[in-house]
């Protein structure tokens, strides 16, 4: 009897995620499928050769490996700092790290507007420095605008992923290490990397993955299209242009996002399971 | 005070995070709020009032309030089907429940709302029962627990895999009902890890934009348009409005490190009871 009822409680639970995963998460990635082969090969092929996809490729793949260099340099020394040592404000400043993964992303746009933008208080230090070196930055409204805000919203992605692993590991080792004179590097290389060697890409993958999708950040600080959008904001153009056929060619160009979110997601379980495997 | 310690770069790695925090985040922040203190309080106060933007927190609140809700319900279920069950297709479904977090939002937006349309799949399903999905809030709540799902599921999963089944074992040996089991043994123990999953996906939900704009339709006069679709609105060129944009950043800025505050409480909580 108690059994029967078990199995019950079971199938239904069963049945419940199976529909909830369908409908959520298998279905969405068909239907990106569909729409885009819609119109035969040859409009995919087209779509995807057009050259305003291939600079918003360009321009979402400077993004993504400037924001995953910057991220994995700023993540590594971070979680060093915030686990190795015992300083006072500590937790507040695991908080402040943590800021872009609770606040919008318009929000980062709007803060890069408003430090870099004309009326922005930044602006003429920017100036000043191009008039000393003859350059011609800006930092809203172009690419290394695109990099920073992709950098903001994707900032807390790797430290967040070493920092448990380094806590778990403790100090013992790097102290010993220490005592014996080795320097930080030394220490950081031989003692520290390989723990967190796993943890590190799969922040790195996570990170990657949030940058070359980000949209609302960069949206607010890229106007011009064919120049300074990504791939997210190329999509957006071409759904909103509302044709028939320029909604096609949107989903053509979403296509190659879902192929490189699942090359990500299978990296992501890659990394995961050898992880695992190392750790025991 | 703890005594100094002996590993070396103390004095380096302090620096470089410090600066880095401000260059990248902190100094960008506070110029939204030297921003929005060039308002006078009156002048913030009204702008915050305005009919359609306390409208866009209700919808942004109330949306992303239901959609955490649900999560949480439909989180539980699946982590617990992961975690304690086994059927084919297992592993797949476990590895793909972070796709909301690799699918880029403007992708997930246009998809779902092209299938919760009443030209799509779903969206003609739904319409012959009378429901209308797509350019309505259902349809920013469907957006909403799509980018959600992920949070509450691996927010559980770990604490469940440590839970022992002996304990549910014991409670079903004393005579406990499965529902006494569940409420008083299993929900205790999973309490604050959902709390904090709840808690991501409200946030998340809060301040999103890619994923709901699409399907929401932003139309004023039915009330779908959210927080960040009205900051967003005030940037674009035309109708640029620097200072309404800041004083309603202001607020969400304000709503999300409340959020993050009571996050961290709950994750020290947790931590004290597993460690006490």
């Amino acid at each position: 009897m108690k059994e029967h009822s078990q199995k019950i409680v079971k199938g239904v639970l069963i049945g419940i995620s199976v529909i909830f995963f369908v409908l959520m998460l298998v279905l969405p990635l068909l239907e990106v499928i569909y729409r885009a082969l819609k119109d035969g090969l040859e409009s995919y092929q087209r779509a995807l050769t057009a050259s305003n996809t291939l600079s918003a490729l360009k321009v979402t793949l400077i993004a993504t490996l400037l924001a995953v260099t910057v991220n994995t340099i700023f993540g590594l020394i971070a979680s060093w700092l915030v686990t190795k040592f015992d300083f006072r404000g500590k937790n507040v400043l695991s908080t402040l790290i943590d800021i872009p993964f609770s606040i919008s992303p318009v929000i980062a746009g709007l803060a890069y507007i408003m430090t870099f933008g004309r009326s922005g208080w930044a602006k003429p230090v920017i100036d000043w420095i191009n008039d000393l070196l003859g350059t011609d930055i800006a930092l809203v409204f172009s690419v290394p605008a695109v990099v920073l805000a992709t950098i903001f919203v994707t900032f807390p992605f790797i430290s967040r992923e070493i920092i448990p692993v380094l806590y778990a590991q403790g100090r013992d080792e790097e102290e010993a290490a220490a005592m014996m004179g080795a320097s930080w590097f030394t220490i950081f290389c031989k003692i520290t990397f390989p723990h967190i060697r796993w943890g590190l890409l799969y922040g790195i993958i996570l990170c990657a993955a949030r940058a070359f999708g980000e949209f609302g950040a960069v949206y607010a600080v890229s106007k011009a299209r064919g120049k300074t959008f990504t791939l997210p904001l190329e999509i957006d153009a071409l759904y909103m242009a509302g044709s028939a056929d320029s909604i096609t060619q949107a989903f053509a160009v979403s296509s190659l996002l879902v192929g490189m979110a699942l090359i990500m997601l299978i990296l992501k379980n890659i990394v995961e399971y050898r992880g695992k495997r190392a750790d025991r | 005070m703890k005594k100094k310690s002996i590993i070396p770069g103390f004095g380096l790695s302090m620096g470089i995070t410090i600066a880095m925090l401000s260059l990248i985040i902190l100094i960008p922040l506070a110029s939204v709020l030297a921003y929005s203190f060039r308002l006078s309080w009156g002048e913030f106060i009204d702008l915050i009032t305005r009919p359609n933007v306390v409208q866009a927190f209700a919808t942004s609140i109330g949306c992303a309030l239901a959609a955490a809700v649900l999560n949480c319900i439909f989180g539980v279920i699946l982590a617990w089907v992961l975690v304690r069950y086994d059927f084919p297709g297992k592993r797949l479904m476990d590895g793909m429940i972070e796709l909301p977090f690799a699918l880029p939002t403007a992708v997930a937006g246009i998809t779902l709302t092209k299938m919760y349309s009443d030209g799509g799949v779903l969206g003609r399903l739904l319409e012959s029962v009378g429901i209308k999905a797509a350019y309505s809030k259902t349809g920013i709540v469907i957006a909403m627990i799509f980018i959600g799902i992920p949070f509450v599921v691996r927010a559980i999963q770990p604490v469940l895999e440590k839970l022992p089944d002996t304990y549910e074992e014991a409670a079903a040996m004393l005579g406990a009902s499965r529902f006494t089991t569940f409420w008083k043994v299993i929900f205790p123990e999973i309490r604050p890890a959902l709390l904090t999953g709840f808690g991501l996906a409200l946030a998340r939900g809060i301040g999103e934009y890619g994923s709901v704009i699409y399907i929401s339709g932003n139309s004023e006069k039915n009330g779908t348009q959210v927080v960040s679709y009205i900051i967003m609105q005030k940037l674009n060129s035309g109708n640029v409005d620097y200072e309404g944009a800041a004083a309603i950043a202001l607020v969400l800025l304000i709503i999300s490190f409340l959020m993050l505050f009571f996050i961290n409480i709950i994750q020290h909580i947790a931590s004290r009871r597993t460690n006490a």
